[in-house]
């Protein structure tokens, strides 16, 4: 009986796998469900015998059978896509059921955790910190030395808590790693906690992201003896962007409204109920055991450049031909990812901009996409890294109705705790308005300042940047966390590169 | 009777640390909302203020005052689906959505290299256009 291969996760569901896959069960044939590959244009994407066949419809299934379907992409190991990435946290995508115990373990699965559980703490710590390893949600703290500070930390208990807030635009890894191998998941948190000590974990996921809460919580029952006596709760958030800071995440847990909190005290001291607590990323945890092996740290420490070590899983998306995820060494330039990779625009027409890092990320313009893919390379052009999303627009964009966008994301999502945030992205939102109105609205502040007998005129278009400028300066500086912090990037990278939007 | 169900509700998730957010989404899951009344049986049974709960509640975008019964579809509008034309749709979703079905907006559903995306309950929808969107709004 033929074997057909089909992802299911979300993505792939959301394009029509679950009615493919019935199409083929009709014709005869066993449906294996997989994770997915990752190459999202060809979803849903049906594998027989190593070969792929996509994009399907289930009227696709009697000539795939019959071997005359135009839709054949040869060899899916083979394609292009896939050959050109490295892929260590991405290994098992597309090849292994999700919920599988047995592949899990047939692809080296728990052989890190197992090794971990014979060796000292100290001596795990010194290997994360050997390895290079970076927090990949976004600010790129060294893992190794968050792990020492819980280690030494006192407290009556310790946590190991993962953030899958994933919340920002353009990023999908996080999902499809829950979803597609949340055993991996498991096991670097397991190996966390085995390293400072810790005997509760929590991952903290999204709502948006049904599919991943029902396939962890399943993978956390199957997987309760490899872990133990480590034990993990997933807890669902309830909707705020903010949440994916680890500070209100921490509250959120705690039950209370998701406002950050100022540091210090870092989580790795106080953390969840004011004990030691190891907060970390999706695919941070994802890529302990692919270090904690015989040798892998001096792997991880080969790959990628300067202090940007090891591989980052990239997610290509907006309008991209080509969209998906691609994980690959740092270094990659986005010219590589966005026309070699991604197939240029789905469009078919130019790019205009490319947003890196999610919503708090700036908008590269096409002269600065030689840039390596490098958190450090990134920093010194006023950019982010963030997650790793990428977000191409097409010359349709409209780059001063995107900054204004930001500010209002920055406003309805703001926690309310600091001024520049809570306050700041609603003028900004008005400022903007202003200046793309050519100073023609009614202003709020205008009519404040003729109560105190200020000036009568209107401010000209060169002091409202000027006030945009301060106002971004403060937020920047002034805000208590990366919401209102980051989100003069987009605003400004918009303004600095396409001034004409702003008109 | 109400009452009672949250006292069951709060009991259900008592040996966790942190129970609220757990317990709000059991309430606004079976009744659709978490309601004044519903944050008084709460505030009592965790030893918390009106104030304490009600400052939750309200914060979170998933929980509400009041029930909807309405259809709902949730249209991703983040700026990976704006790249992919979702705003050029908003129009023609919200006159086919009418007053029978509530059209909320959400920033991100995890779709982002194959939007417009939508989501209605459980069930995911990629790749729309304005006929299937509309189609969609329809039949929810």
């Amino acid at each position: 009986m033929t074997v057909v291969r089909i992802s299911e996760d979300a993505l792939a569901l959301a394009c029509g796998a679950d009615a493919v896959a019935a199409a083929f069960v009709a014709a005869g044939c066993t449906a294996e469900r997989v994770s997915s590959w990752g190459m999202h244009w060809l979803e849903p994407l049906a594998e027989i015998d190593g070969n792929g066949f996509g994009p399907l419809i289930s009227g696709d299934v009697a000539a795939v059978l019959a071997g005359t379907s135009d839709k054949r992409i040869g060899p899916i190991a083979d394609h292009p896509f896939i050959k050109r990435q490295q892929r260590l946290t991405f290994a098992r995508a597309g090849e292994t059921r999700p919920l599988s115990l047995d592949d899990y373990a047939a692809t080296g699965g728990w052989s890190a955790l197992k090794r971990v559980k014979s060796m000292g703490s100290l001596e795990v710590v010194a290997e994360v910190t050997h390895s290079g390893l970076r927090g990949r949600g976004g600010a790129g703290f060294p893992a190794g030395i968050k792990w020492r500070t819980v280690l030494e930390a006192q407290g009556p208990r310790k946590y190991v808590v993962c953030n899958a807030d994933e919340g920002d635009s353009g990023t999908f890894a996080d999902r499809m790693l829950m979803e597609g191998d949340p055993f991996q998941l498991l096991e670097g948190m397991a190996i966390a906690a085995q390293a400072v000590g810790a005997q509760q974990g929590y991952i903290y996921v999204r709502s948006e992201y049904p599919h991943a809460i029902s396939k962890l919580n399943a993978a956390i029952e199957l997987a309760k003896e490899h872990i133990a006596p480590f034990r993990v709760e997933v807890r669902v958030g309830a909707g705020a962007y903010v949440c994916g800071e680890e500070t209100a995440l921490l509250n959120s847990i705690e039950g209370k409204r998701g406002e950050v909190r100022a540091k210090p005290p870092l989580p790795a001291h106080e953390g969840l109920f004011g004990c030691p607590t190891v907060v970390h990323n999706v695919l941070t945890l994802a890529a302990i055991p692919h270090i904690m092996v015989p040798g892998g740290a001096n792997l991880y420490d080969s790959l990628g450049i300067d202090r940007s070590k090891g591989t980052m899983p990239i997610q290509l998306a907006g309008n991209v031909r080509h969209g998906g995820l691609f994980e690959t060494a740092f270094g990659i330039t986005l010219s590589e990812l966005i026309h070699d990779i991604g197939g240029g625009t789905a469009s078919g027409r130019p790019v205009k901009a490319v947003q890196v890092g999610g919503p708090l990320g700036a908008y590269i313009h096409p002269s600065q996409f030689d840039l390596p893919f490098d958190y450090e390379a990134y920093g010194g052009a006023d950019a982010l890294i963030g997650h790793g999303g990428v977000v191409v627009f097409d010359d349709r964009a409209n780059m001063g109705a995107l900054a204004r966008f930001a500010f209002q994301f920055c406003a309805a999502e703001s926690c309310g705790k600091c001024t520049p945030c809570r306050i700041g992205s609603t003028r900004g939102v008005e400022l903007i308005d202003r200046i793309r109105a050519g100073g023609r609205d009614a202003d709020p502040v205008e009519a404040l300042a003729q109560m105190h007998n200020a000036r009568k005129d209107r401010r000209s278009r060169a002091e409202d940047l000027q006030l945009l400028e301060d106002l971004c300066e403060t937020m920047q500086f002034g805000s208590l966390c990366a919401l209102g912090g980051f989100t003069p990037y987009p605003v400004r990278s918009a303004l600095k590169h396409w001034p004409e939007d702003f008109t | 009777m109400r009452a009672q169900r949250i006292v069951e509700i709060c009991a259900s998730h008592r040996g966790r640390e942190g129970p609220l957010l757990p317990i709000l989404h059991d309430i606004q899951r079976e009744f659709g909302c978490v309601d004044a009344e519903a944050e008084r049986v709460i505030a009592h049974e965790l030893n918390l203020s009106r104030a304490e709960v009600h400052g939750v509640v309200s914060f979170y975008h998933d929980f509400s005052a009041e029930p909807d019964p309405r259809p709902c579809i949730e249209l991703c509008r983040a700026e990976a689906c704006q790249a992919r034309g979702v705003e050029e749709l908003v129009a023609s979703a919200e006159a086919a959505a009418g007053e029978r079905v509530r059209l909320k907006t959400v920033y991100c559903l995890g779709l982002c290299s194959v939007g417009p995306a939508a989501r209605i309950g459980d069930h995911l929808h990629a790749r729309l256009d304005a006929a299937a969107l509309v189609k969609l709004l329809q039949s929810a």
